[in-house]
């Protein structure tokens, strides 16, 4: 790998992953780079946040002196709640995400596979705890589930891949991919180029990807 | 008269048993209903089914009833996370079972068990580990997997308002699971903040209505687990 930063770096996928969200939307962010989509939604689009634990309108981190730990976001942060904000149960919580009322879920990867198949709770090692959280029941029900991730690993190994080796978070559910690299839909024929960071070409994102990509 | 206000947290946790399944409201911190969880350690009862979504933190509240080998096994969404050390180290060493369940569905076989429906089916898990053994049902073109309701012998629960026909109101994201493991509860137990009488809360606000709850102890001024843990407190 070169040594040099290429691509985007996470503040700038946040950005790009921003633009698709539409005014109007109920929007559920993942843990990570997801949360800073947040900063980045277009001027004059309203949009509602939210978190699992019980809130629609969700706003940013309180001020010193504000702080409540009975309001936080589903990474257990502190947080606040905008004019309009709604609480609710988790019952109802997870009826607004199994219920398909969420529009759009935006959450960090392990994995992806072309047929966008999602990996993103667990290695699968046996000395791990396992954890879940709410990530099976957001890809199930959410209208759309975009994912932000680094092209490859730490290592270096593509995780946009073929098949998942990792256990599923669920099948066949992916539609757009934020990469440093470049912004990759899910289609029928597989992993499409929507659109490449500057000064990537598309070798060098193929070079980089676990299976054939498809051209913008 | 009815009345559900009892006088101490002793005596609200006096009846868990042994091997009781006991659902603890809270989704970390927020919602944690600490001084019933300390007063079921101090009770003593021990082979204990939790359902909680988390472990607890640190060394107090749910994290301590763990450590002081209260629980037999836990049922969860998200058994680890910041500062959560106890049940890692005792699942790792295979001294407590776990049931991981994602936190939609468990949200929802508490409802289910609160609302007298037996199963329900759900897209959630599909496909994945979680779903393994488990009936699969396709319906309208869409696999589903078959889950089952949830029900426990007692919930302990916090809440913001509570008056003695049990009627209660939340903080913010405190509710969580509260107001669904009163619902599937044998018995629920709650702590609140203010006790209020009869009359002050507002019929178009009431979060839990009265018939879900059995006991209620004010608790005026609640410890804070953060805090706690911040502080590298234990209990007890």
């Amino acid at each position: 790998m070169s040594e040099q930063i290429i691509g985007w770096d996470r503040e700038q996928m946040a950005q790009r992953a921003a633009q698709d969200i539409p005014n109007g939307a109920y929007v559920n962010l993942g843990i990570g780079i997801p949360e800073k989509v947040v900063r980045y939604v277009l001027e004059g689009r309203e949009v509602i946040y939210h978190t699992e634990n019980g809130l629609l309108g969700m706003g940013d981190a309180p001020a010193p002196g504000e702080e409540d730990p009975e309001l936080i976001n589903a990474g257990k942060k502190l947080v606040t709640a905008i004019p309009g904000a709604a609480y609710f149960h988790h019952a109802d919580s997870f009826s607004m995400i199994r219920g398909s009322h969420i529009d759009i879920c935006v959450l960090g990867a392990m994995q992806v596979a072309k047929n966008g198949d999602l990996a993103n709770w667990s290695t699968g090692n046996p000395d791990a705890i396992p954890a879940v959280g709410g990530a099976m029941d957001l890809v199930a029900g959410v209208k759309t589930i975009n994912v932000i991730t680094q092209h490859v690993t730490k290592k270096g190994y593509p995780k946009l891949v073929e098949k998942c080796t990792f256990p599923l978070t669920g099948q066949a559910v992916v539609s757009r991919i934020y990469t440093d690299l470049a912004v990759i839909d899910v289609t029928a024929e597989g992993f499409k180029i929507v659109e490449l960071a500057p000064g990537v070409d598309f070798d060098y994102v193929q070079e980089r990807t676990g299976c054939t990509l498809v051209a913008a | 008269m009815i009345n559900k206000q009892i006088n101490s947290v002793e005596e609200a946790v006096a009846e868990i048993h042994d091997g009781a399944t006991v659902m603890i409201g809270g989704f970390g911190e927020a919602g944690s209903p600490i001084e019933l969880i300390h007063a079921l350690i101090d009770q003593g009862a021990k082979d204990l089914i939790v359902v909680n979504n988390n472990t607890g933190s640190g060394h107090v509240g749910l994290a301590a009833l763990i450590e002081n080998r209260r629980v037999a096994k836990m049922i969860c969404s998200f058994p680890k996370s910041a500062n959560s050390l106890v049940f890692p180290d005792l699942y790792t060493k295979g001294e407590i079972e776990l049931e991981l369940v994602p936190q939609g569905t468990l949200a929802e076989r508490i409802r289910a068990g609160g609302a007298g429906i037996p199963a329900f089916y759900t897209a959630t898990s599909v496909g994945t580990p979680l779903a393994e053994g488990k009936e699969v049902r396709n319906i309208n073109g869409r696999d589903f997997v078959l889950e089952y309701g949830l029900t426990a012998d007692f919930a302990l629960i916090k809440c913001l308002k509570a008056d003695r026909y049990g009627n209660l109101i939340y903080n913010k994201t405190a509710r969580n699971f509260a107001p669904v493991m009163a619902m599937a509860a044998n018995t629920t137990i709650v702590q609140t903040k203010e006790f209020v009488p009869v009359g002050d809360l507002d019929p178009e606000t009431v979060v839990t209505p009265g018939i879900f709850v059995d006991q209620v102890i004010t608790v005026s001024d609640p410890l804070h687990e953060s805090v706690l843990v911040n502080a590298g407190e234990s209990y007890p």
